[in-house]
Parts: C-alpha cells; structure tokens; sequence
C-alpha cells in the first residue's frame, strides 16, 4: 500500500514548479546583477506557435463594464423559427459588440420559462450608456426590390415603390441574407464599390431574382432609400453582387459596416442593465485581495501555534494549494471554460482556504488522539490519514453537492462562486491529502 | 462532559435565537434588493459632499418623471437611489436634468432589474436550496447505509437537514431583524452566503456523525447516548479548531474587505458559527431523542 513518497514529492515539486511558472507575471527588463532578465509565461505558446495568452479573466465587478439582459419580442415569428431567429439576432449582437473593440466580451442566449426569448451581453470596459442604446437600434436595412409589370396606376401599399414611373416590388431577399461585405473599386472606372457575398440561402434567393428579372431592373434600398436601380443582364447565380451607388470611400466603409453589424431579424428590449465602474470595481478587488492576505497569514500563524511542526507542514501545503488554483484559473483562460474571477469568486476561493486547512486539522487531531493511545509516530500518522479520510470524503461530497446545485440554478455572481468554490474543494483534497502526507512521510522516515 | 443529558437546555438555547427571528420573518418579512424585486439602483458621485439639497433635488426630479423612489440615501459625496425600473432613456433624461439643476457628477453605477428577471433570481435561489436538501439526505443515507442497529442511516441524514434548517433559520431570522432595523438587503451575494452555510453546516454535522458510525462499528449501539456523546467530544477539538480558523478569516475580510462584501461576511459568519453549534448540540443529541421515541414505545 506505500508507495514511494519520492515519486510522489519530485511530482508535487514538477507541479509547484510548473504552477509558479503560470503564476509570474510578465517580467520585462528586471535588472539582477548587472545582467537584465525578461520573462513571459506567454513566450512558451509563441515559441509553439499557439495563438493564445495566459490571463487571469477578471468579471465585470473587477473590471467594470456594462451587463445587458435583452429580450427578443418574438410576437411575430412563427414558434418552429424563433431559436433560429434568436441565434442570428445573437450573432448581429455579437457583430455589434465586436465593433465596439474591447476585449473578450461574452453574448449568450437563453430561454427562459419556454417561450422567453433572451440575450445576455456583456462588455468589459464600456460604461457610456449612449453607446448601450444603439447596440440593441435598428441600424442600416437593405432591401431588394423587382421591376413588375410596369402599370400606371400607381401602387400604394408598403410593399411596392415606384421610381420614375416604374413599380418595384420588395423581393423576399433581404440584410439578413448578407454573410459579408467588403470594400472594392470598380474594374471599369476605379470608383468605390460595395461587394456582397450572399449566404447559401440568400445566393439562391438572388439567383432565382436575377433569372426572372433578365433584361429587367432591379432596385437596391437602404432604409427605404432606393440607392440604384440597374438593369440586369444576365442571371447572377455565384452569390455575389456590388452596389455600385457613387460612393466615396468613406460613405461606401460606412455602408459596408453597418451592413457587416447586420440587421436585427427581431425587436429587442432592455431586460436589465446595469452599468460598473471600474474605479469601484479595481477598489473591491484591492480590499478583497488585502482581506485573502491577510487570512492566509492568520491561518498560516494559528496552524503553526496549535500543532508546532505538522502545522508548519500544513502551510507549505496550504501555500502550494493557493498556487495550483491560481494556477488553473490562469490555465483555464486557453480553454473555452475559462474561469472568469468575480468578487463573489474570490471569495469563494477564501471559503475554500478555509475547507482546506479543516482536512488538515481533522487528519492532525486524530493522529494527536492515536498518539495518546500509546501508538508510535509512524503508525498514528498512517492511521491519522486513514481514519480522517472517510469524513473528508463526505463532508466534501457534500460541499460539492451543493456548488453543483448552486452552478445550475445560479445566475452569474451565484455560479461564478459556485464553480471557484467546487475547484477549490477538490484540489484540496489533493493538496491536504497527498501533499501533507508525503511531506510528512519524508520528514518522519 | 455531559452534552446529552442538557441536550434539552441546547435546544431552548436555539428556540431564543430563532423564535424572534421567525416571528420578524412573519411581521417584517425580508428585505428583498432589486434583484429580486426588479427596480433599480443608481449612484450619483458629485465633486463634493453630497448635502440634504442633493438629495432633495434629486427625488423632486424622479418625482417629475413619475418614478417612485423606494430609497434615496447620501454617503460621503456619493447619493444612491434605490427606486422603481428606470429604462435607458429614462435614465438619459434624469442626468440630463440633475446636470442642469445640480451643475457637474457622474453617474458611477447604473442597475435596472425588470421584474421577471428579478423573480426568477428568487425561485431559482429556493429551487437550488431544496434540491441541495434532497441530495445531501440521499448521499448521507447511502454513505452511511453500514451503521448498525438499532439506528438508520436514514435517520443520520434527516437530522443533518434539522440541523441545515436550524442555520438556514438563524440567518434569515436575523437578516429579516436587520433589515428591518438596519436596511440590510437580501441580495444575491446573501443568497450565496445562505448556500454556502449550507454546505458548511452540512460538512460539520458529517464529521461528528462520521464519528459515530465508527464508534458504533467498535462498541454497537446497546448505549446510543453514550456513544454520541463520546464522538461529540472526540471531535470537539477538531469542530472549535476548524471554524476559529474560518473565523479568523472572515474576520479579516470583515475588516479589510470593503464595504461591499461586509454583509455577505456577516452573514457568513453567523451562518458558520451556528453550524458549528447545531452539528454539536443540535443534530447529534437529535439522534438520541429519536432513538429514545422509537425504544419507548417497543416498550
């Protein structure tokens, strides 16, 4: 059953060195005797070249920024198109977000009591409220209108237009069928242009347009505004277009942004927002980092005073313990679940300090009573791990229970904690276990 | 030491702090924030110290825009305002207007929860706490599903879950007195406080009845009290050792962390310290009465 302890401890050392490796921050132009060092924990991904950094994500309350709960008014749009419906107008959102160029902004969907269609946004750094508003505006519509039989009675009804004489009416291709735009200048005169590429749907839609439309013309609109209206020549069946309208460059950029950012396939409403300094936030982390020091130290001198060297021992483990969680946190920022720290996080992550000095003091207290029962020193210790182990055991399960519960049910600040919380718990069954137990069978040989 | 035998004394001691308690949850009810309720809070930063003219400026114009507000406090040069759902453009109107009568600020946080939101936040925190309940009864029925007679494993878990209900009791009890007198609000920072007293309560009341199960492995259960009391005192060291260093934390962080955390502290600690005393003297001496209901009426 023992195995080597020093197999163990070089791994625990290749763990602690590879923690503090991921922890240091970057270093740039240290001066040490007389030589000058920099360090990146980020050089080993750009000399694997993986496009990735290491970073602690910081949530909203550290950070500040702007949260969003938007609701989709899907009143009409058919049931079987609505999830469809909120994922596009997700990735408009998405687009929108992207333009305002901060990093790591997070766009989700939900749906909510079956038929409660919402988008959860939030951006880091932005706190201008104006700038929140036209995030959920309608911004540029194109529409695609088609020459019908020319009559002269005018035609009034939303649907048809009529320019110098001639009736359009609105085709079913539409913004929403625009997968990109570009910029690009005219091969026959050098003027700026703006180039569509059609989606596959959309290309198809287009495609049957230009068929019936040959020797016709067809009318492209922005917001109802009629930009031009060429006469097509020839089917275009390879899903791309240009609008040619006399632009110049800086109008026919515009246009081709806020068709990039998209039209909304839905109405959307402010759920709730709500809008965090970053003073205020940077202020809380401050004081919430200063209050975790300062436990650690306290934990680190009561440990030390009420079991002399097993708790000195405790601490070493204690220590590695913080560093393998920072660790992972910091590591999880170039997977797709990153850990994002939030002020609730933190203190979670100081809770957790908490469960894992009780392991430890459990384990000490057991082996201090197989001690008095005259067993000798390395027996206790064995026994102390041993009998303690299936109260760690279910009292943690426990704790994880309930983190569990709470990821599921919780909303943000509940579920950022929640999850801080359960990673805790489980590496401290390993650093208060393993790593207290192979130190401490190293030292009593 | 004799906990068993004052066992009735320990439960009078908990009756006095959660009667008052319960009582003020029925007149005062709790005082819910605006992420349950929806509403919204603003803070306003002016250049100096924000006076009773402030203040008053400020309520007239919500008044004028026909939002109730529900709460409008000043602290240093900041006046935060707790009132009805204020949308976006609301709120672009309201600056527009404080700009004008009350010359330069800045508006530092703003927060609109609509209603919906704010009462699924609330159903979801009960849901989570009931599930967690079921889960945990299970998970100790099966754990300790090898004790021996004349007790249950089942009986272990639904006193773990008084002791849960006893902790989960004392806050709300107390959170309800301070809002009532102090304008403490439940926010969702008090719902994770409450979860995770849950779960620490849960993680005391296991290890003195992990205890037992083992003691009741090596002597068998002819005298229940006796054995339980042995493991409450046996672990006694470990239970006071292990929340005095939670304590001392949380202490630290009631001192250092800010004023945002201070009641989610608060509410830790009250939670951690009456889990401490119902895995002690609650859950444990439960065992007993429940043994002594069943074996006298055997007789």
């Amino acid at each position: 059953m023992r195995k080597n302890p020093r197999h163990l401890f070089w791994l625990i050392i290749g763990l602690t060195i590879l923690a503090v490796f991921i922890n240091l921050p970057k270093i740039s132009n240290l001066h040490f005797a007389n030589k000058t060092f920099n360090f990146d924990p980020n050089s080993i991904f750009s000399a694997l070249k993986i496009n990735k950094t290491l970073n602690f994500r910081e949530g909203l309350d550290l950070k500040g920024g702007t949260s969003l709960v938007l609701q989709a008014n899907m009143k009409n749009i058919p049931s079987a198109q609505r999830s469809a419906a909120l994922d596009s107008a997700k990735t408009i959102i998405e687009n929108r977000v992207n333009l305002f160029g901060v990093s790591e902004p997070l766009v989700q969907t939900s749906v909510a009591n079956n038929n409660d269609y919402r988008i959860v946004v939030e951006i880091p750094g932005l706190t201008d409220v104006n700038q929140i508003r036209n995030l959920i505006g309608t911004t540029a519509q194109l529409t695609f209108w088609e020459e019908i039989a020319s009559s002269s009675a005018k035609v009034a009804s939303p649907d048809t237009i009529n320019i110098g004489g001639t009736n359009f009416k609105k085709t079913n291709l539409a913004g929403s069928d625009i997968q990109q735009t570009s910029v690009s200048f005219s091969q026959n005169n050098g003027k700026p242009e703006v180039s569509l590429v059609f989606t596959t749907a959309g290309a198809k839609k287009f495609a049957d347009i230009t068929q019936r439309l040959v020797g016709k013309r067809l009318a492209i609109a922005l917001d109802n505004q009629v930009i031009e209206a060429p006469t097509v020549n020839q089917a275009i069946l390879g899903g791309n277009a240009v609008i040619e309208g006399g632009f110049t460059t800086a109008t026919a950029t515009q246009l081709s942004t806020e068709l990039n950012a998209g039209a909304l396939p839905v109405p959307l409403s402010i759920l709730s927002s709500s809008i965090i300094e970053p003073t205020l936030g940077s202020a809380s982390l401050v004081k919430s980092l200063l209050a975790g020091a300062l436990g650690f130290i306290i934990i680190v001198i009561f440990m030390t005073v009420l079991y002399g060297r097993l708790g000195i021992i405790a601490s070493v483990a204690l220590t590695l313990y913080t560093l393998f969680v920072l660790g992972l946190f910091k590591l999880s920022s170039i997977t797709p679940y990153g850990i994002t720290l939030t002020l609730s996080g933190i203190a979670g992550f100081i809770l957790s300090i908490g469960m894992a000095v009780d392991a430890n003091i459990l384990i000490f207290e057991r082996m201090k009573e197989e001690l008095r029962q005259g067993k000798p020193k390395v027996t206790a210790i064995e026994l102390g791990f041993s009998r303690a182990w299936t109260s760690i055991r279910d009292s943690n399960i426990s704790t994880l229970i309930t983190s569990s519960v709470l990821y599921m049910f919780g909303t943000g600040m509940v579920k950022g904690f929640a999850l801080v919380l359960a990673v805790g718990v489980l590496i401290s069954m390993f650093s208060a276990i393993v790593v207290t137990r192979t130190f401490l069978r190293l030292v009593y040989k | 030491m004799n906990i068993i035998g004052k066992k009735y004394w320990y439960f009078l001691f908990s009756l006095i702090i959660i009667v008052p308690g319960i009582f003020s949850l029925l007149f005062y009810g709790l005082n819910l924030s605006v992420e349950f309720t929806g509403g919204s809070n603003l803070t306003f930063a002016f250049p100096s110290k924000a006076s009773n003219k402030e203040a008053k400026q400020i309520s007239a114009i919500f008044t004028q825009n026909k939002i109730k507000i529900q709460n409008l406090s000043a602290s240093g040069n900041q006046i935060f305002v707790k009132s009805q759902p204020v949308d976006e453009k609301q709120d672009i109107l309201i600056t527009q207007e404080i700009k004008n009568t009350l010359g330069n600020f800045q508006q530092q946080s703003y927060e609109t929860i609509g209603p919906t939101i704010g009462g699924e936040t609330l159903r979801n925190a009960i849901y989570a706490l009931i599930i967690a309940s079921i889960l945990i009864v299970l998970y100790i029925t099966w754990s300790f599903r090898s004790v021996p007679k004349p007790t249950s494993s089942f009986r272990f878990g639904v006193c773990a879950i008084i002791a849960l209900i006893h902790d989960v009791l004392v806050l709300l009890g107390l959170f309800s007195i301070f809002g009532h007198f102090l304008g403490v609000e439940i926010d969702s920072l008090f719902v994770t406080a409450a979860l995770t007293v849950i779960g620490f309560s849960v993680h005391d009341t296991i290890v003195v009845f992990d205890r037992i199960r083992e003691n009741l492995k090596r002597v068998g259960g002819e005298n229940f009290s006796e054995v339980v009391n042995n493991s409450i005192l046996q672990t006694l060291d470990r239970s006071l050792n292990t929340s005095l260093t939670v304590v001392l934390v949380l202490i630290a962080m009631l001192l250092f962390g800010g004023d945002s955390i201070k009641w989610f502290v608060v509410a830790l600690l009250i939670g951690i310290i009456s889990g401490t005393y119902s895995s002690i003297f609650n859950a444990s001496p439960l065992l007993v009465v429940w043994q002594e209901i069943i074996s006298k009426r055997k007789k």
